[in-house]
Order: C-alpha cells, then structure tokens, then sequence
C-alpha cells in the first residue's frame, strides 16, 4: 500500500503555513501526527497533492496552564498531556483520558488539535472540549484567527467547522474550580483502540448539592455532545445512587445512536446508560 | 510533481543520506531502499506495532511516518539495537521464556521494550503489561512476553 503522490512542505512558521494551506485551494492537508492521516493516506482514502507539516513549526503555543485557563497549541501530544505534572482538577482530567489514548507510540506522536480535527466522534478528546466548554482557535491566511466554541465546532463524522485552509492553532479550556469532581467511564472491545462509547462527567459538591452539572457522552452519536436534560436532573440535588440511575436512564433514552455492526443502537443505549452510571459515581469517589 | 529529495539523518548512530520520495514511509524505505528488513509491515495502519522503530528515543510506529519527517532525527532500528548489545538481555529472555513463536511481532516487542527500559529502567510490572498490549502478538498470548520483559528488566536493573 503506497499513498497517492504530494508535495511535503514542513514550515517553520504559522503564518508560511497557513500561506501553504491558502496558495493550495483545498488539495492540501495539514501532517501533524500522522497517526489518522497516514494510515488514511496508505489505503488512500485520503489523498491530498500537498501536505503542510506541521511539526517543524518553532512559533506554535505549546502547552500552558495559568490560574484560570489552560492553553493547548498544535504540537502537544497525547503523551505529553498523559505525563503533565499538574495536579488542579483540569490537569488530572486530562491526564487521565489521555492514559485512554491509543498506546505509547501512537501517543508519542498523535496530538490534541490532530484528533479534534479528524473528529472521530468516539475520540477522548472531542469528548473532553464539549464537556469542558473549551474554544477553539481557527486560523487562515486571509481572515485571521476565530474562536469557536466546542459545542459548535462539530459538524459530523470527520467532519467540523475548520474550513480547508484553516488551521487550528490553540484550543483554550477554562479552569475547574479547587473542588470540582469529574468520573470518566468508556466501553471499548479493545485496549489501546477508539472506544464505542465514553462519558464525562464534571460537578462542584456544595453543601452536599451537586451544582455545575456537566455530562458528556461520545461514540453514541456522530459528534460528542453535552446531555441537558440528564444534567438537570441532578443539578442541585444531593448524590445519591437513585439519582444517578434516573439520570442514567435519561441520558439512555435521549440520545440517538449511531449503529455499527458491533454495535447496535440498542447496545449503544445500553452502554450510554451503564457508562453514564459509572462516571457519576467515579465522580463521588 | 512530487519531487525525489535528499535526505539525511542518523541510522543506528551512522550519518545516512539517502534519497527519498515523500510518499515513502520509514518503514517502507527501511526495507525496499535500505534493505534493513528486520522491521516488519502487518497491517500498515498503526495499529500492530510490528514496524515499531525509535525516532530521538521515542517508540514510533514507521509505517505511520513519512520518511522525509527524518531529517536531522536519529533513527534506531532493530538491527542497530541487536548490534550493539543494548537489547542482549532483552534478546535472552524472550529465547528462555519462549515468547517468540512465528517471529513477525518479534522484532516489533523488542524495539517496544527496549525503547521502555531505555527511559524507565525501574518501569513497574503492571507497567510493563499495559506496554506489551502496544503490539499485537497472534501466536503466543502474550504471557510469555509479559514474562520476558519483566525479566529482562530485573536483570537491566541489577547490571545499572
Ligand atoms: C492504533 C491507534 C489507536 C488509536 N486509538 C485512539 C483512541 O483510543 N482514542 C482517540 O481519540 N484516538 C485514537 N487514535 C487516533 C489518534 O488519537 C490520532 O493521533 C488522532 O486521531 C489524530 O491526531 P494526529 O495528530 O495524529 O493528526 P493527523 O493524523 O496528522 O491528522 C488528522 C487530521 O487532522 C488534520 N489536522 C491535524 N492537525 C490539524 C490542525 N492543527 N489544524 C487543522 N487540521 C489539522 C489533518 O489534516 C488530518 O485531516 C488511534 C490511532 C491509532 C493509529
Ligand atoms: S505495520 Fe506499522 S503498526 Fe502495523
Ligand atoms: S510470535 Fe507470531 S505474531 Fe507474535
């Protein structure tokens, strides 16, 4: 298997990229870390003439964490999120998820902005923005950068808001209070490979009231999304293991899943409401 | 359209240049150019690990990197590794613990590892067991790798 022919351009700078992206008028993709387009490109289902890679870039933002927000730019890895020394509550969310990831080589190259961008809708980190109400930053070379938030940047399987020659260059997520709990769960046949469904859970336990209620699901539907109705349920109410099965049960009945022949709408529901359970009550833990 | 290009990078600690064309994959190049075929090509996805190669002392899988990304990189490949001693104890204890029954993953597992103990001599067992599930094996069920790598990691230790 040999990928289609293309022109390698490896820029040093954001802006001879996005000149790259803009002068090639939709032929052109951009390489980050290879570890969805490469093997895309071998069986060619994709087939760009020009790849734009990104890894020799010495002007990308990397990865910075201040009092109220973290800061994630085109070059961080999954690794290098698996091992951030920070312990606030944000750090350790994605952290964990991203020991979800793949396995080691795959997380040694494959990045954060790579997997939002492919939008594989079981991906930890699609998950991790629509929970965490992060903004991403697009950029190209005639409009400049614009923020989008998360809940809008999805648009399908693979599919999202990026238009061709634009690239994402940061993605901002706000700070977790001191106290907020968080309980990830996901389902998935193999270790080391895409889950079929994953949730997030994030919540403030105050005065033994949850307040703050966030729950996300993956892989059930063709992008990741936030589950109101299930977050109602339990704002302001005291944890309790009845609470957590209703809205376990609400989050079941209300999303529309996708089928696969491993996996049918029944069986993802099913998985929607055990996995849902699960981070709640991680989220105690 | 697609031009063939210079490059030039270190292989197994030797200056390489070599002339590519930017549709070649490391392990492509390794095999048919360079003919270093002791990394092998299962499924050409990223998912086997069977090509897995060390780019800067990181494990990468080299059917999922161009050729062309080398530049400037140090490359180190199973043939490199055999040759000069670093996966010796590695090499034993897969021959003791029968851990290599076909051979195709063979190779693959012992970059793996070797690139592991490499940058975590003290890696722990429960470590080591989420490392080996990286590569697939299909003959051997993986228990003897898992033994072979924890041995081969005592036996690092005690000479470090
Ligand atoms: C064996 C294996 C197991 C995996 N398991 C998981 C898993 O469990 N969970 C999971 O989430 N993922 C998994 N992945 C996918 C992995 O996370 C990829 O790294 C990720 O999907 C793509 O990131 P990348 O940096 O490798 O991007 P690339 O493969 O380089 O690019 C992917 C796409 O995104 C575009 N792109 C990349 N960067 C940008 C940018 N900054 N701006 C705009 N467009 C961009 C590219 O043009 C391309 O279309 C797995 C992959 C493999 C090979
Ligand atoms: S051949 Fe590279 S991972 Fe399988
Ligand atoms: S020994 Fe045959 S695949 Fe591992």
């Amino acid at each position: 298997m040999t990928p289609a022919s293309f022109d390698h351009h490896a820029p040093r700078t954001i802006d001879e990229a996005l000149g790259l992206l803009a002068q090639a008028g939709g032929d052109a993709r951009i390489l980050a870390g290879g570890q969805s387009l490469v093997p895309a490109m071998a069986f060619r289902l994709a087939q760009p003439s020009v790849l734009v890679d990104i890894n020799r870039l010495t002007d990308a933002p990397g990865l910075v964490e201040e009092s109220d927000r973290l800061e994630i730019g085109p070059l961080v890895r999954h690794e290098t999120l698996r091992r951030m020394p920070s312990r606030t509550p944000l750090g350790e969310v994605l952290a964990h998820l991203a020991d979800h990831i793949g396995t080691w080589p795959v997380r040694t190259r494959g990045t954060f902005c790579g997997s939002l961008a492919h939008a594989d809708p079981a991906s930890e980190w699609g998950l991790a923005v629509v929970a965490l109400d992060a903004n991403l930053t697009l950029e190209s070379a005639s409009d400049g950068p614009r923020s989008v938030p998360a809940s809008e940047f999805f648009a399908g399987m693979q599919m999202t808001a990026a238009r061709e020659e634009e690239m994402l260059t940061a993605v901002t997520i706000p700070a977790l209070p001191a106290t907020a709990r968080w309980g990830f769960a996901e389902f998935g046949r193999r270790t080391g490979d895409f889950a079929t469904v994953l949730a997030l859970v994030v919540h403030e336990l105050k005065g033994g009231r949850m307040t703050g209620v966030r729950i996300a699901v993956g892989g059930v539907e063709d992008v990741p999304r936030r589950l109101g109705p299930a977050e109602e349920a339990l704002e302001g109410a005291a944890p309790s293991k009845v609470r957590f099965e209703q809205a376990a049960e609400i989050a079941s009945e209300i999303v529309e899943p996708l089928e696969d022949p491993l996996s049918d709408a029944l069986h993802r529901r099913e998985l929607v409401r055990e996995m849902v359970l699960r981070a709640l009550q991680r989220s105690t833990r | 359209m697609s031009q063939i290009r210079p490059l030039s990078f270190r292989l197994n600690g030797v200056d390489t240049s070599v002339t590519v064309e930017p549709r070649r994959t490391v392990a492509e190049m390794l095999r048919s150019d360079l003919r270093l075929s002791g990394t092998t090509v299962g499924c050409e996805q990223g998912s086997c690990g069977s090509c897995t190669v060390i780019v800067d002392g990181e494990p990468v899988r080299a059917c999922t990197l161009f050729a062309v990304q080398l530049e400037g990189r140090e490359l180190r490949t199973i043939e490199g590794l055999a040759r000069d001693g670093s996966i010796q104890a590695l090499q034993e204890a897969f021959v003791e613990e029968d851990a290599v029954q076909c051979g195709f993953c063979t190779s693959g597992f012992l970059v793996l590892a070797a690139a592991a103990l490499e940058s975590d001599p003290f890696i722990e067992d429960e470590a080591i067991d989420a490392l080996v599930s990286a590569n697939l094996c299909r003959c051997t069920g993986y228990g003897p790798i898992r033994r072979a790598v924890r041995k081969a990691a005592k036996t690092t230790r005690r000479a470090t």
